[in-house]
């Protein structure tokens, strides 16, 4: 192949984009295109979120009252297990990397492909698969252990579809793998010429902190999965202590996964965040550089963590503290991003466009999720709040209002380039306020919930009565979460038909994939060979702001709308 | 991870469209399979903490049961293992003088060492079946144990562990090591070495496809970077079983 890619032209003189090449059914289940793999994986994690919410009214609205009037106790634990396991291993795992990473890396480093476009196709079929099998144990009578399936009750006791779903968790995690390795094989040595490592997106160096973590980390939760398989299968006793082995083995290995995997979670949606802040304030990511490192910090320190899962699972008290320690330091690198991001909006031109009040909510969550998470990194604080609502909301501040305002805002702010149609913006920053507002409304209460007592996993709680205007408001909360979760499913769909068509570059916004991009990229990605010469996030906030007007205005977009 | 067309055509151009040319091409890949044996470290690393987690707390019951496997079997596939290295590397370097024959040559050898390892590891499987230390329902360790077992259910009838081990509980039964403790070493002899050997017929099925695509002149193949992909790989699997044969075969007092 030579070194220019030949522009594919169509009859009539218009270049056919990704979405146009070819029509048949088949040419999207064997497309090897990473941007039609990323459309692929968006529909399919929206199928999942869809179905983990359904699983969250449920729990929501069987808590409204102190006995429950819904679902029985058995019922209430495949209902929240349904819940974990869905929303973590087959939305939040794959939301932004196999979406937005997948169509954005790329583009933004100047490549026609992914390195491995094949291995990229093998990923979404091995998420499709370890997704069907996932809601065949859920229909064949579902699981009660929990998304943590932790030993002996996974092992030894629950006599639910365990075998089934961990199966699906482990083929999940291979999907994760596939989608790491082509990562970093592509980052390290796709990337066009004059790209160097310091002027790639903070997207790109979030995505390969990401692939990092994906490759350490997935293969041992996936093998220890497995053990559990066959210690269900054959009884053999490493996880069964009247066998001599140690249940918190299990613990041990999980969670050396399963806590940086919530660095797999929020990490690219920092990188997202780093997109917008920096486009809707019209200036460079203050610190850049420092940015760049401190994913690659976490990343790191990421893995040394885990013990503080286990304050009270026979640890050491000195292994509690060093954990303890670690935690605290991790928030250092999370903080500086934070910093950082403020300080790019300081002095900034800034635009309250849907993506960026998205962004803006990520920040507001994300620093609650983040606090409330020391309070549970110090040991004194977290034997009391171990295991109740607290965590609930301190894990939900991070993963829904940090990795999925983030995946939204992403989605809204590269949708044009994705379908090269605008949606309502009015209705987009609708959404985006409801969603906060819902949010807050819904895990706020959990808060002083846990910090009450309320334990996790329950569902009755009639000896404490006087929780319940926690569980109703939080209930009502998540009403309005589900409203705002519906609009954009609705209005970007609405979008793809019937919505105008997309500019270029409707955000005024700097980077290959805006700038050397067709409205919609064509197959090979690039018409021409590309060279780096320009510094990442070339702004300026005295330029004068160009972005994208509809027609028929609902509201002056350049000031938010507030007069 | 040899990315091979469906149909070989010899005249194709080797370098697919999303390089620039067959460097950068060549290079990807070897990152990719670096990236690739990363997580098969960490996939065996949470079996080799395993294991050292309770090698470190029943050292003295490990000793005994470690007797049960054949050091000379073991030796033996050391052995075979480490020619299996030497003739892929040897491939490697033949591919990269460009002498085919000698390349595929080398290759056969491989895979037939594969072959002999696969056959000793079955011997071994084979008496282990036999003499009950599979950790199925019919599991026995110990010639107490299987005394307690014959009595207690018959010649070969499937028993329920624990409650021989409920009846041997006591020390002065415990000459040939804690027979409770068997289970977990035999568990994590069979779950270890099974995955290694799991990796071993994946190596095979990988020459195989290598020496088919040598043969059929496939574009892709005309330069040595798959070769040294696949093998790359087999030294990963012979690194494995170097570890794997000292903690289960040579265990010391």
């Amino acid at each position: 192949m030579s070194a220019t890619a030949i522009p594919a032209t169509q009859h009539h003189g218009e270049k056919k984009t990704y979405l146009t090449a070819d029509h048949t059914i088949k040419s999207w289940l064997l497309t090897t295109d990473h941007k039609r793999i990323a459309v692929l994986y968006l529909i399919s994690i929206s199928i999942f979120f869809f179905a983990g919410s359904l699983a969250a009214g449920l729990i929501r609205y069987e808590l409204t009252s102190p006995r429950g009037h819904l679902l029985s106790s058995e019922a209430y634990n495949k209902t929240f297990s349904a819940h974990g396991i869905i929303m973590i291993f087959f939305f939040l795992i794959p939301s932004i990397p196999a979406t937005l990473g997948n169509f954005l890396i790329p583009l933004m480093i100047g490549a026609r492909d992914l390195a491995f476009p094949r291995l990229n196709l093998l990923s979404w079929y091995l998420y499709s698969i370890a997704g069907v099998i996932a809601l065949l144990a859920m229909a064949m009578g579902g699981v009660d252990a929990g998304w943590t399936f932790y030993t002996p009750l996974s092992s030894l006791y629950s006599n639910t579809q365990i075998t089934l779903t961990l199966l699906a968790a482990f083929i999940a995690g291979f999907s994760s793998i596939t989608t790491g390795v082509n990562f970093i094989a592509t980052i390290h040595k796709m990337r066009a010429p004059g790209m160097t490592w310091f002027k790639l997106p903070l997207f790109v160096w979030a995505h390969y902190a990401t692939s990092i973590i994906i490759i350490l980390g997935t293969p041992v939760v996936a093998i220890t999965l497995v053990l559990v398989i066959f210690e269900r299968a054959f009884q053999i006793g490493i996880f069964s202590p009247e066998l001599g082995g140690d249940p918190v083995l299990f613990q041990h290995l999980f969670w050396f996964y399963s806590h940086p995997a919530v660095y797999i979670m929020v990490l690219p949606g920092m990188g997202v965040i780093s997109e917008l802040i920096s486009c809707f304030s019209r200036r460079p990511v203050f610190g850049y550089q420092f940015v760049a490192y401190s994913s690659m910090a976490i990343a790191l320190l990421g893995f040394f963590v885990w013990g503080h899962h286990m304050f009270l699972s026979s640890q050491s008290t000195l292994l509690g503290v060093v954990f303890s320690f670690l935690s605290f330091v991790l928030a250092i690198p999370s903080a500086v991003k934070i910093f950082n991001w403020a300080t790019t909006m300081y002095k900034g031109s800034i635009h309250f466009r849907t993506p960026m009040i998205y962004a803006l909510a990520f920040m507001g969550l994300f620093v609650i999720g983040g606090l409330t998470g020391l309070y549970l990194a110090a040991i004194g604080t977290d034997v009391h709040l171990t295991g109740t609502y607290f965590i609930v909301a301190h894990f939900h501040y991070v993963m829904v209002g940090g990795a999925v305002t983030a995946f939204l805002g992403g989605v809204h702010f590269w949708w044009p380039k994705m379908f090269g149609r605008m949606y309502n913006e009015f209705l987009g920053k609708m959404s985006a306020i409801i969603i906060f507002v819902g949010f807050n409304l819904t895990f706020f209460p959990q808060f002083i919930l846990g910090y009450l007592g309320m334990p996790r996993r329950y569902h009755l709680y009639y000896f404490a009565p006087e929780w319940q205007i926690y569980h109703v408001l939080s209930t009502a909360g998540s009403t309005v979460l589900g409203v705002g979760f519906l609009l954009p499913a609705f209005y970007l769909t609405y979008s793809l038909f019937k919505g105008p068509k997309a500019p270029k570059n409707p955000w005024g916004a700097k980077g290959l994939e805006w700038e050397e991009t067709d409205p919609v990229p064509i197959t090979e990605n690039f018409d021409h060979k590309i060279v780096v010469t320009k510094p990442a996030y070339d702004y300026d906030a005295e330029e004068d702001s160009k972005l994208y007007e509809p027609e028929h205005k609902e509201e002056p977009a350049l000031t938010g709308g507030k007069h | 991870m040899a990315h091979a067309p469906a149909h070989v055509d010899p005249n194709a151009d080797p370098v697919y469209f999303q390089y620039e040319d067959i460097d950068q091409q060549q290079e990807t890949y070897i990152v990719g399979m670096w990236a690739f044996l990363v997580t098969e470290v960490m996939f065996f690393g949470a079996l080799f903490l395993t294991y050292a987690l309770y090698r470190w707390k029943y050292q003295g019951d490990f000793y005994h049961f470690h007797e049960q496997l054949s050091w000379k079997l073991g030796g033996i596939n050391t052995t075979i293992l480490l020619l299996s290295s030497l003739t892929a590397a040897l491939a490697v370097h033949f591919a990269q003088k460009k002498k085919t024959k000698w390349q595929v040559g080398m290759l056969v050898l491989t895979i037939l060492c594969a072959f002999g390892f696969l056959g000793v590891k079955t011997v071994e499987y084979g008496a282990k079946f036999e003499h009950h230390l599979f950790p199925n329902k019919s599991f026995v360790y110990g010639e107490a144990a299987h005394e307690a077992f014959e009595k207690e259910f018959g010649s070969h009838k499937p028993g329920t562990f624990t409650q021989i081990v409920e009846k041997l509980d006591g020390p002065e039964k415990h000459q040939e090591g804690n027979p409770a403790r068997a289970r977990l070493f035999f568990s994590m002899y069979f779950a270890m070495t099974g995955l290694h050997g799991v990796h071993v017929v994946v190596g095979i099925i990988l020459f195989t496809a290598l020496i088919y695509l040598i043969v059929r002149k496939a574009p892709t193949i005309t330069d040595y970077i798959p070769t040294e992909m696949v093998c790359l790989y087999w030294h990963f699997v012979d690194l494995v079983w170097i570890f794997l044969y000292p903690l289960y075969y040579l265990i010391p007092k």
